[in-house]
């Protein structure tokens, strides 16, 4: 029987386990991944010719990172490695990947093995729109690529995990940290602390970031609401208004703002595999249906990572290595099957602490439906929260894609990834249904933006 | 499920483009109307075309229902209180071949006596007013007062008006099962509901040769689906609709630039496309074929990026031509589907004339080339069960 030919998208931790197993198991898998070099997020690595160390670069996770980036070493002549190529569309049993934004091509699969990771779940605020608003996750690859801060004076606001470890990554780094504003408030965080303490060394963790913030004299507020990014078209952000628990209002100068309410899948390799999704309701988010595998509703097709479940990179590793073995095992190629168990109890664990998270750090969804009118919800095509109400209540829009089709929400460059969230929020609220029954934005192709300059595609043979 | 009953004086099955101005258009005439659609309004064929309004290149016997329609086109902010982003931007239709460009002339030439003035474009003429056109491009033929529409935004638009002026439209109500007992039609849908009345219209697109063929009536059609993507917006100034006229099927793509600046694209081959499961998919090589073909019209375009692709389920006659008109075999049935990819200009026409046909027994617009009789031959059955 002639080895069977597998794909994996992704080399961040879950892909680079991935890949390793099907290498232990004698196989040579292709690995497609949009960076430049591997490591994903949050192992990124930075650029040749730069020379900060790992602890500068990784901090506690410093050990973890340089085992990643040796294990992908290692097994670099035994795989097709990709770098810099997306992998733009999928059909059944065909990837269609274009690498270096010019070279097209079909690479037939019998497996497929998706570690496509997570983005930044964003919250619109009046104002997002101005010059000098980045997610968390782009603050920080400015940081970890390339070394440069998004602003001189940053304010951090949203929640979630990484908000505060952005915010200790920007302070080592020597920047001026204007603020730290959570829309979680303590009371909810205390509330999550035994689902938290399913993973007491990474709980410690996060606590240490917390002490090292406020004992360096970072303002640190919790429970708060954002008003607005102030600012002009001319000269972009010039600071941040918010409410307090107590309903007072605050603001901060600052000539950059980091925003980001914990993460969110990319789910739409998965939506063109024609994955199953359901709604999740701890995240409320719709998830791309798994088993304790990974393996999703489409024959062939394996989901990892916090592409698949946001938990973190130990988690990611854990889901990477499982959904090869699954995958080997499906195959007719049974491989270190034994480890399986141990795996799938390790996800437990972490699948406990993710539910911890999103219990400590909840996404504010009314403040998504009780955004003003005039806020700008799609930034993509300047839809604003007016706009959507209006949508749903002259046109009877009552799903997402309708209103999609009636008012352009999510139809810009990053065809929803940024506004998709927040905007059924604001369906739901208006026309008055639960979350889950406006549905979500259907995936199209191209996953990411495809240059028109690129020729036509060859079928590889593998 | 609840049961209720309605009594109308048409009941219009399917709510895309046909349906929805059909329910409209009755409405202006007084007939009362129930419209049923089994999802929402304009999402299939409908709500997924290119969104063009071009009459120029049509079957020519086709042309005095396209000239109904243009007109209707250029009325609709006082007809249906929205412009569906309608705009008169001119067509342009480039050729790369000489012999292409004496048949270009011909259809000129012959369109004049159907009421359609182009006027040919040779090289240097085509780029003087459209410098982005690409050096393979050795002329064209324009037609001036053509244009493009919001696919999106028209069957909805319609639909509302419809209901506004009392139409009932009922979407997420899926027709079971018609038939007629004595003078009524009877309709059982999904949701429980039993429409009755005198006239039935069919107006379900792709899915519209299984309602025929229950009444006896089958025809030639195959569903397919459009290659169809946008583009990133740039600033506006590609204003007229470009297409290219060929005999070689890879060859002939369209694009159109929206006011907001994305450029919609489409053309060259189709997609299979599924009945039962509502949906087309575009088949990634086909895309990249667009493209190869989109540079050759305008090299400029390679600089963009393609946001979007999508589809959806469109049914095709063997013949090219669509379905409209009354029935062959069952008084008070009437047909309006099987449009081959080329409805959406067609559309608020077809609408006006099956209203016009229903409410007084006539189209004043020509509109036997349509007629379903050029395919049937057996007796009607009794009972038409769809979907059961």
């Amino acid at each position: 029987m002639a080895d069977p030919r597998v794909i994996v998208v992704g080399a961040g931790p879950a892909g680079v386990r991935a890949a390793q197993a099907l290498v232990e198991a004698g196989l040579r898998p292709t690995v497609i991944d949009e960076g430049r070099r591997d490591g994903g997020q949050i192992y990124r690595r930075q650029p040749e010719g730069f020379a900060r160390s790992y602890p500068q670069l990784y901090g506690t996770e410093a050990q973890k990172a340089k085992d990643l980036h040796d294990s992908f070493e290692a097994l670099r002549p035994h795989i097709d490695y990709r770098p810099e190529t997306l992998a733009w569309n999928l059909t059944a049993g065909q990837l269609h990947v274009v690498a270096g934004g010019e070279r097209t091509a079909v690479l037939p699969y019998d497996s497929l093995i998706v570690c496509s990771g997570a983005t930044d779940r964003l919250l619109p605020v009046e104002g997002w729109h101005y010059a000098g608003c980045y997610s968390l996750g782009a603050a920080q690859i400015a940081l970890k690529s390339q070394a440069c801060s998004i602003g001189k004076r940053v304010v951090f606001m949203g929640t979630g995990p990484l908000l505060y470890l952005v915010a200790s990554q920007y302070l080592k780094a020597g920047a001026q940290v204007a603020a730290v504003l959570d829309t979680s408030s303590l009371s909810t965080r205390i509330r999550a602390l035994p689902a938290l303490a399913a993973r007491p060394a990474l709980l410690w963790n996060g606590l240490k970031l917390v002490a090292m913030l406020r004992s360096a004299g970072v303002r640190l507020m919790a429970g708060i609401s954002p008003v607005a990014v102030t600012g002009d078209d001319e000269r972009g952000v010039s600071g941040v208004r918010l409410r307090d628990a107590q309903g007072r209002e605050h603001s901060f100068e600052c000539d950059a703002v980091g925003l980001g309410y914990h993460l969110r899948s990319e789910g739409q390799l998965a939506d063109l595999a024609k994955c199953h999704f359901d709604f999740d309701e701890p995240s409320r988010q719709w998830l791309p249906r798994i088993d304790e595998d990974g393996r999703s509703s489409a024959p062939g097709v394996y989901l990892a990572g916090d592409g698949a479940r946001i938990l973190g990179a130990d988690g990611a590793e854990a889901a990477g290595r499982l959904a090869a073995l699954a995958a080997l095992k499906d195959a007719g190629r049974p491989h270190a099957v034994v480890e399986m168990p141990q795996l799938r109890k390790r996800l437990a664990t972490m699948d406990k602490f993710r539910r911890g998270l999103l219990q400590a750090f909840p996404w504010p969804h009314q403040l998504a439906s009780q955004l003003p009118d005039r806020a700008i919800v799609c930034r993509c095509e300047g839809v604003s929260a007016g706009d959507l109400r209006a949508t749903v209540r002259d046109l009877g829009a009552q799903e997402m894609n309708r209103a999609k089709a009636l008012c352009r929400v999510g139809m810009g460059r990053c065809q929803g990834r940024y506004c998709g969230h927040a905007a059924a929020e604001l369906v739901a609220d208006a026309a008055g249904l639960p979350i889950e029954r406006v549905g979500r934005l259907r995936g199209q192709g191209p996953v990411k933006p495809l240059p028109m300059s690129v020729p036509l595609a060859v079928e590889e043979q593998a | 499920m609840s049961s209720q009953h309605v009594q109308t004086d048409v009941v219009v099955v399917g709510g895309g483009l046909m349906g929805a101005s059909a329910a409209f258009f009755l409405r202006q005439r007084g007939v009362s109307a129930v419209l049923l659609e089994r999802g929402l309004v304009g999402q299939q064929a409908s709500g997924v075309n290119f969104g063009n309004v071009r009459r120029q290149g049509r079957f020519l016997p086709q042309l005095p229902l396209a000239h109904r329609s243009r007109d209707i086109w250029g009325r609709l902010p006082e007809l249906i209180g929205h412009d569906a982003e309608f705009i008169a931007t001119g067509h342009v239709r480039v050729v790369y071949a000489e012999s292409q460009m004496a048949d270009v002339e011909k259809y000129a030439t012959d369109a004049k006596h159907w009421g359609l003035d182009l006027q040919i474009l040779g090289r240097s003429e085509l780029r003087k007013r459209f410098p982005f056109f690409g050096p393979e491009v050795i002329g064209g033929s324009y037609s001036p007062n053509d244009g493009h529409a919001n696919p999106r935004l028209a069957a909805p638009a319609f639909g509302r008006a419809a209901k506004r002026d009392g139409a009932q439209v009922i979407e997420d109500c899926e027709v079971l099962q018609v038939e007629k007992s004595g003078q009524d039609f009877r309709v059982n849908t999904s949701s429980g509901l039993t429409v009755t009345a005198p006239a039935a219209l069919i107006c379900s697109g792709a899915w519209g040769g299984a309602m025929s063929a229950a009444w006896g009536e089958p025809v030639p059609m195959v569903p397919k689906g459009p290659t169809m993507a946008v583009t990133e917006p740039l600033p506006y100034g590609i204003v007229p609709v470009v297409g290219v006229s060929t005999r070689i099927e890879h060859e002939g793509v369209y694009f159109r630039q929206v006011r907001r600046g994305n450029i919609v694209f489409g053309g060259g081959r189709r997609n299979p496309a599924y009945l039962d499961g509502r949906r087309a998919n575009v088949n990634p090589n086909w895309t990249l074929g667009q493209l190869h073909e989109l540079r050759r019209i305008a090299p400029a375009l390679g600089k963009l990026n393609v946001l979007r692709t999508w589809s959806g389920v469109e049914g095709y006659m063997d013949d090219d031509i669509p379905i409209m008109g009354p029935s062959a075999k069952v008084s008070g049935l009437y047909y309006a589907f099987g449009f081959c990819g080329h409805g959406f200009q067609l559309g608020p026409g077809v609408g006006d004339v099956m209203a016009e046909l229903i409410a007084t027994g006539a189209s004043s617009t020509p509109i036997e080339p349509f007629h379903i009789h050029r395919f049937t031959s057996v007796p009607a059955a009794e009972t038409a069960v769809v979907n059961a």
